[in-house]
């Protein structure tokens, strides 16, 4: 089966030439996955992801989704196709949390009321209560706010959702808290996403395969388990070292007799 | 109620309605203007900076500068616009007033707009572009509805500035409340400068207030504020403009240059008209040449003006011919040059004259300009704030070889203050002045005629030459009016105690020119 999106060779360079941001960066994305796009800051990750629904225009390469180049179209129509969640949430603070949602359905030219149910059952979606429809965003928790933002990108129905470091953001367990509703919705709505994220033990523990970023190139791309798995070398093998070294620490203390406690 | 006051009451749905237009014109333009300009230069970082730049540049011009830039300006393309469809521009009174506001009240607007844009967060930009919005649905809903309590408080400033500065637009024709200030500042009628403060600071502060409701509303995102403050706008905007739909029709507008003689004949001419059935409109405080070249192109339809004053001016003559070959020679000019027709001499003559102190004269032994010459080293010269640069002022210095130690110029009232005052010696004054005769001043004679004679006569518009009502109602003027009672009427305005409005002189001549003493 052909793949859903293909990365074919893609570079940029924002200094004229200088250096590379992404560096003929190649990447297939089968329907249905989840995929994360790790590495440190500067890597490339953040252009990679843009390049799918053109926020960044590559200098060289190619990209297509269903076999489709992406740049045969227009650029607004093909974004209203494409679910997008900010790394600072971005909703737009002058709109209600309803109209935050509604706003690419309104832009596809939905009918009225269809909007409006859509609204609520996104809502439920994303175990929000239907009156904050009507709130303004400031009045949201984080959480709360990130949990619209995944409203808004998937309320037109997407077959593709594009997440830049989405739970970057939020305190550790509402971030495990949101991150978990999305796994679910990934999952119950078929939907294929691509996650940019520097936090590798949420790519381990959410993403179908990992691509690995360093200095705009592709270093690896693997499910999770190959990855963690001996075989890696360099800078892969560094920075998979991370989770499976965290996970043996996690593992130790829960073996170990609990001594102070019995005084506790 | 004091007379002045009653007069300023009477003057003021014109007056207000005239500035309350003009400032709206203006300030509508700005906004037009200036938000598109302010869209494209967020999007071009060149524009932005030109626009910038040469919007602070003309923030930097006097206001009364820029106005006065706007006439030569609207003169030129006149005559291109003439030349080559046939139509002529006003270059006097609404337009170059509002052409000069839209440009102050420019900058501002733009400053703010772009500001506003600019300080939009680019996260929210981006994902208005990620949401699949066009460039064009992301400027109209998140950058502007963003942006907008910065840009409302632009066009608050944009408005209070305009609203000020439209008070100027009286010294190029235009009617606005400045006529109260700059006819008040002329005759001494200080009720009338107060008046024309109080009424334009209070207008500002109105729309200030409205505008000011209105921005709290776009930043709360608060629709009832912001049509409250909408409703407040239109209906008083409403309220003040109605005098402007009711009248209009047949108005004779009658020009009047910047000394209260004008004035005063301004407002005969203007009763006179009134009483035939039409409406007049002054068109008060116009500079010497603006005057003429206003009537010429029919911005005005009539003034008084003085023979010899087009002689030298208009017409560049340098000779100085005997009084009734001059008028003969002037009407013949006129009408065949510039289509002008001149109605007649009033019977009174306006000269250019010095004038010194009787006693200061007699000290100095000095009786004519031939004996002034002599001891001018040593002496200053006031004069009013055209003199200098006229022609008779060359002819005199010509003629008698004149080089006084320092020459002030003043506006005229403060020039005779100054003689008084002894901060200059002589002045150029004006023979049909009041206050020759109440200072006791004396004219210095002039044995070489190095200035023509100044008879004031009765000048009417190329579109009204000939018009039937016109002629009615000025020709009983023609030779009507004495030195005399010239100067009386000149003095009951000119005066320091008990003055009177140049209403009440005009009302005074009218009395006497009913009387004909020919």
């Amino acid at each position: 089966m052909a793949a859903l999106i293909e990365l074919d060779k893609v570079s940029k360079s924002f200094d004229g030439g200088h250096t590379l941001a992404v560096s003929e960066a190649t990447l297939d994305v089968e329907a249905g996955q989840l995929i994360a796009l790790v590495g440190a800051s500067g890597s490339g990750k953040t252009t990679t992801l843009k390049f799918i629904n053109r926020l960044v225009e590559p200098d060289s390469g190619m990209v297509r989704i269903e076999g489709e180049p992406v740049d045969a179209g227009d650029a607004a129509e093909l974004r209203r196709r494409i679910g997008y969640v900010f790394q600072g949430i971005g909703l737009f603070p002058h709109m209600s949390v309803g109209e935050n949602i509604a706003i690419t359905p309104e832009l596809l030219g939905w009918p009225r009321a269809e909007i409006a149910a859509r609204v609520n059952e996104l809502l439920d979606l994303v175990e929000l209560p239907q009156n904050y429809a009507s709130r303004s965003p400031s009045e949201l928790s984080g959480g709360q706010q990130q949990r619209v933002a995944v409203a808004r990108a998937i309320a037109a129905r997407p077959k593709i959702v594009l997440m830049d470091e989405p739970f970057g953001a939020l305190d550790p367990i509402t971030r495990d808290s949101v991150r978990s509703s999305y796994q679910y919705l990934h999952g119950r709505l078929g939907l294929t996403t691509i996650m940019v994220t520097h936090d590798v033990q949420e790519a381990v523990l959410l993403a179908d395969r990992i691509a690995v970023m360093s200095a705009g190139r592709i270093l690896a791309y693997d499910t999770p388990r190959a990855l963690l798995s001996n075989g890696a070398q360099g800078d892969v093998a560094n920075l998979m070292a991370m989770p499976k070294r965290q996970a043996e620490r996690i593992q130790a203390l829960t073996n170990a007799e609990p001594q102070e406690d019995a005084h506790g | 109620m004091d007379e002045r006051t009653v007069n300023a009451l009477g003057l003021l749905p014109n007056y207000l309605a005239q500035h309350v237009l003009l400032s709206l014109v203006a300030i509508g333009l700005g906004i037009l203007i200036g938000l598109p300009l302010a869209v494209a230069a967020t999007r071009h970082r060149g524009l932005r900076l030109a626009a910038l730049a040469a919007a602070s540049l003309v923030q930097t011009i006097p206001g009364l500068a820029l106005l006065a830039l706007f006439y030569p300006l609207l003169l030129g393309l006149s005559a291109l616009t003439q030349s080559t469809i046939g139509i002529g521009l006003p270059a006097l009174g609404f337009l170059p007033s509002v052409m000069a506001l839209t440009l102050y009240a420019l900058l501002p607007v733009l400053r703010n707009a772009i500001a506003g844009l600019a300080g939009v967060d680019p996260a929210v930009i981006e994902a208005a572009d990620a949401v699949g919005m066009t460039p064009a649905q992301r400027l109209v809903q998140v950058e502007a509805p963003l942006a907008a309590p910065v840009v409302m408080a632009g066009i608050r400033t944009a408005a209070v500035w305009t609203i000020g500065a439209a008070t100027l637009s009286t010294s190029v024709g235009q009617t606005s409340l400045g006529n109260y200030i700059f006819s008040g500042l002329q005759t001494e009628n200080w009720i009338f400068v107060l008046f024309g403060c109080v009424i334009a600071a209070l207008l500002a502060l109105a729309v200030d207030q409205l505008l000011g409701l209105i921005e709290a509303g776009v930043t709360r995102r608060d629709r009832a504020r912001i049509q409250a403050g909408l409703a407040g706008i239109v209906i008083g905007g409403g309220i003040a403009l109605t005098p402007l739909a009711l009248g209009a029709q047949h108005t004779y507008l009658v020009g009047a240059k910047n000394f209260s003689e004008q004035f005063i004949l301004a407002e005969l001419i203007s009763e006179r008209l009134v009483r035939e059935g039409a409406t007049a409109e002054r068109r008060q405080g116009l500079g010497s040449a603006i005057a003429f070249r206003a009537l010429a192109s029919s911005d005005i339809d009539v003034y008084v003006d003085y023979s010899g004053t087009l002689w030298t001016n208009v017409m560049e003559r340098r000779d100085s011919p005997e009084r009734q070959a001059m008028l003969d020679e002037l009407t013949r000019w006129m009408a065949d040059r510039y289509k002008v027709q001149v109605l007649g001499a009033l019977g009174f003559e306006n000269a250019y004259a010095l004038a010194m102190k009787r006693e200061r004269a007699a000290e100095l032994g000095v009786h004519s300009i031939e004996d002034l010459a002599r001891l001018a080293p040593k002496l200053s010269f006031g004069t009013d704030l055209e003199f200098l640069s006229r022609p008779e002022w060359s002819a005199l210095k010509g003629a008698y070889a004149l080089n006084f130690a320092e020459e002030r110029s003043y506006n005229p009232t403060f020039m005779y203050r100054a003689l008084r005052t002894g901060d200059v010696d002589v002045i150029s004054a004006f023979s049909s002045d009041g206050r020759i005769a109440a200072d006791g001043l004396e004219l210095l004679a002039d044995p070489k005629h190095a200035i023509p004679s100044y008879d004031a006569v009765l000048l009417i518009s190329p579109r009204r030459a000939n018009d039937e009502l016109i002629l009615r109602a000025l020709e009983p003027l023609i030779g009507a009016i004495t030195p005399e009672r010239m100067q009386e009427a000149n003095f009951m305005v000119d005066r320091d105690t008990n003055k009177v409005s140049p209403r009440e002189a005009a009302r005074f001549l009218a009395r006497s020119a009913d009387t004909p003493v020919r």
